[in-house]
């Protein structure tokens, strides 16, 4: 069990900076995701919460006690790299009973700890096997096991899932999120993918450039995105982004987009300039009566509902509305907007405005 | 124009069934899309189409005329593979070009030039034209070896999963822009994919193949809201359609064994109680993972209702469909 603290980490290699001052907490016993595109310092900064880097600055702290100078062995954190990465030539059992035995522990406890952790995957039944006829599930279960016999203060993993298919990953995902709720060990976990982070992540930091854009729980961020790097890098389709350029005072309930009155949720900062509307495809309504035309470039079924492609006077824009609607490739829509999920933006800066609907959100960013 | 028709065709590899008894007609302009899992016969049709392998049995049909003794090169059709099959010492333009220069198309070289720009636009490779294939990205290169499909511009274009290879985001796009390049077309494409996302959004017709067989045949909305067996129901839709023992929720029709429910049409509020285990907020929607005698089940509801993990629901089904031993639907 482990609260793990970051603290004004920084790593530098030469000129180039891959985390730059970066604080976050993970509490006890929260799966926790470190979510960003390749580059963005998600795993330089899970390698150095495991001790495989040092810090160029700044603390970690593992249950209040700081980490930062000690190596990787006396941190007492598993690492899950590819959860592949099994000894070909030993069987299961020997796989996972492997790191107890060569700390030496008394035969009969590593016996006990063997079963348990068995039993909790549900493999008792291939103990025997060679690894190498296993399949992916199961050679996963093990890699897994040989992680959690060492019953570490925490586990850190690295995109487990990213080498599976999507159909095997999300069973996967699905099983690891499970076992976490089962053991309740904190979990710090590293990928690209944004739906596996919303999907099994308690809290999310979403990384670029070495810095953290923001963190909070799936929802919120996914509704009162910090920055206009978030909105898009999270949702698919992506938040839609409607430039404009005008003016923003505090108490404002609207928005001038052009010549169309948008209304948006109370707005708590002044900004005179570029600006961003953000608004979620599911948040764009098809309404006759609205004077905001747009032409369908592109309809895409998917079941209950489509995805729409648009045209309008600030960009092409995606709406996601329910399949009954009828709709088609060349007509003139009138669009309608969920004011109380808009987001504005500064474009120069890429920062959410403050508002109503994000206040007390955005200092997390 | 090209209309393509398939007669009783069959083709095995020795004791593999590749495809069984085949029937079917892709009607002219259609976007054809075979979708089933690996191994159901989906690029063996395709080839078979192309010229790439012969039937045991059967015939296909161009134009109601038979193919069976026309050369691949001869049929009017244009293959893109899964794998970016690119020529590395060529740039990206004469990558495009080559197919132009074929001696049996004799194309001048004002319309290779036009043709190269229109297709370069349309797949956002403007500005890799001059760079060598093997200086492309994954991404990049499959959008090439598309490109040279299309400045063929032949009467039907067969893919073979063109865009498995791309990240998230680029499929998208290109998904729309496939669609979108076959409207303009109009010309007949059969897509083949495993991905049902592809397949529904795509699609004008969806055949959805089974050990070489053909199940069922319709528009993505009749395969998706009418789908006559299990297994066809299991092919679209995420997360999978709920298979649960037919009277679960109370009685059932004679003969059924099992109910199939959408996750999207689980109805809260009355019906029969179930464990929430899990509440995941994907962001436009709500996942809940339910457990109900002894059986799980996946739900979605709007992104803000007020479920919890560890509540107790009333469940009961909408729009379910019923299934016999054998899998087939019960109507």
């Amino acid at each position: 069990m482990a609260e793990i603290i970051i603290e004004n980490l920084q790593k530098d290699y030469g000129d180039f900076t891959a985390v730059q001052s970066s604080s976050f907490k993970v509490n006890d016993g929260e799966f926790f995701m470190l979510l960003g595109p390749s580059g963005c310092g998600k795993t330089t900064t899970m390698r150095m919460i495991a001790g495989l880097e040092m810090p160029t600055s700044g603390q970690i702290y593992i249950d209040g006690v700081d980490v930062s100078g000690k190596p990787a062995a006396e941190r007492d954190i598993a690492f899950v790299f590819q959860m592949f990465a099994l000894y070909p030539h030993l069987n299961v059992r020997n796989n996972i009973i492997y790191p107890l035995k060569s700390e030496g522990m008394p035969r009969a406890k590593i016996k006990e700890k063997l079963a348990e952790v068995s039993k909790i995957l549900g493999i008792e039944d291939i103990l025997n096997r060679p690894v190498g006829g296993l399949s992916g599930g199961d050679r996963q279960r093990v890699a897994l096991g040989r992680a959690i016999v060492r019953d570490p203060k925490a586990f850190l993993m690295d995109e487990p899932l990213g080498a599976l298919d999507v159909e095997f990953r999300e069973r996967m995902a699905q099983e690891l999120r499970a076992l976490h709720d089962r053991m309740n060990a904190t979990t710090v976990y590293v990928t690209h993918d944004q739906l596996e982070a919303m999907q099994m992540g308690d809290k999310i930091v979403v990384m670029n450039h070495g810095v953290i854009e923001q963190f909070g729980a799936p929802q919120i961020i996914y509704d009162k995105p910090a920055t206009m790097f978030v909105a898009d890098f999270i949702g698919s389709p992506s938040m839609n982004f409607l430039r404009f350029a005008g003016k923003v005072t505090p108490n404002d309930t609207s928005v001038l987009l052009g010549d169309h009155t948008v209304q948006v949720p109370r707005q708590l900062e002044a900004y005179e300039g570029d600006l961003v509307l953000g608004i979620r495809p599911e948040h764009i309504l098809l309404s006759e009566n609205s004077a905001y035309r747009a032409e369908v470039l592109a309809t895409e079924y998917l079941g209950t509902n489509q995805i729409i492609t648009l045209n309008t006077a600030n960009g092409q824009i995606k709406a996601r509305i329910s399949s009954e609607q009828s709709v088609n490739a060349g007509e003139t829509v009138g669009l309608e907007f969920s004011s109380s999920r808009i987001t504005l933006f500064e474009e120069q800066s890429e920062k959410a405005i403050l508002s109503e609907l994000n206040e007390g959100v955005l200092e997390n960013g | 124009m090209a209309e393509v028709s398939l007669e009783n065709l069959s083709k095995s590899f020795g004791d593999t069934i590749g495809v069984d008894n085949v029937t079917m007609t892709i009607p002219d302009g259609a976007f054809f899309v075979l979708l089933g899992p690996t191994g159901a016969g989906k690029t063996t049709t395709l080839r078979l189409i192309a010229g790439l392998e012969k039937p045991d049995q059967g015939d296909v049909r161009i134009n109601g005329e038979s193919v069976l003794d026309v050369s691949p090169a001869h049929r009017d059709v244009t293959m893109v593979f899964q794998q970016y099959s690119l020529y590395p010492h060529l740039s990206v333009r004469d990558n495009l070009t080559f197919p132009l220069r074929s001696p049996l198309l004799k194309t001048p070289q004002a319309e290779i030039d036009r043709k190269i720009k229109e297709i370069a636009e349309v797949l956002h490779i403007e500005h890799k034209l001059d760079n060598k294939a093997t200086e492309l990205s994954g991404g990049e290169m499959q959008r090439v070896a598309i490109g040279r499909a299309l400045v063929r511009d032949p009467n039907i274009y067969l893919m073979d999963e063109p865009l498995s290879s791309l990240d998230a985001k680029l499929r998208s796009e290109l998904r729309v822009e496939l669609k979108r390049i076959h409207k303009n077309l109009g010309a007949t494409l059969l897509y083949v994919t495993h991905d049902q996302i592809e397949a529904m959004s795509m699609a004008t017709h969806i055949g959805v193949l089974q050990e070489g067989k053909l199940v069922q045949l319709g528009s993505p909305r009749e395969i998706y809201a009418n789908p006559n067996s299990q297994y066809v129901a299991e092919r679209l839709g995420s997360p999978r359609i709920n298979i649960l023992p037919a009277d679960l929720f109370g009685s059932a029709p004679k003969g059924a064994k099992t109910i199939g429910l959408r996750p999207e049409h689980i109805m809260l509020g009355s019906g029969i109680e179930g464990h929430v285990n899990r509440v995941e907020h994907l962001g436009d929607h709500t996942r809940l993972q339910i457990s109900l005698a002894g059986y799980d089940l996946v739900a979605v509801m709007d992104p803000h209702n007020p479920v919890n993990q560890g509540d107790t629901l009333h469940i009961s089904p909408k729009n379910q469909f019923y299934f016999d031993a054998k899998g087939i639907r019960i109507s």
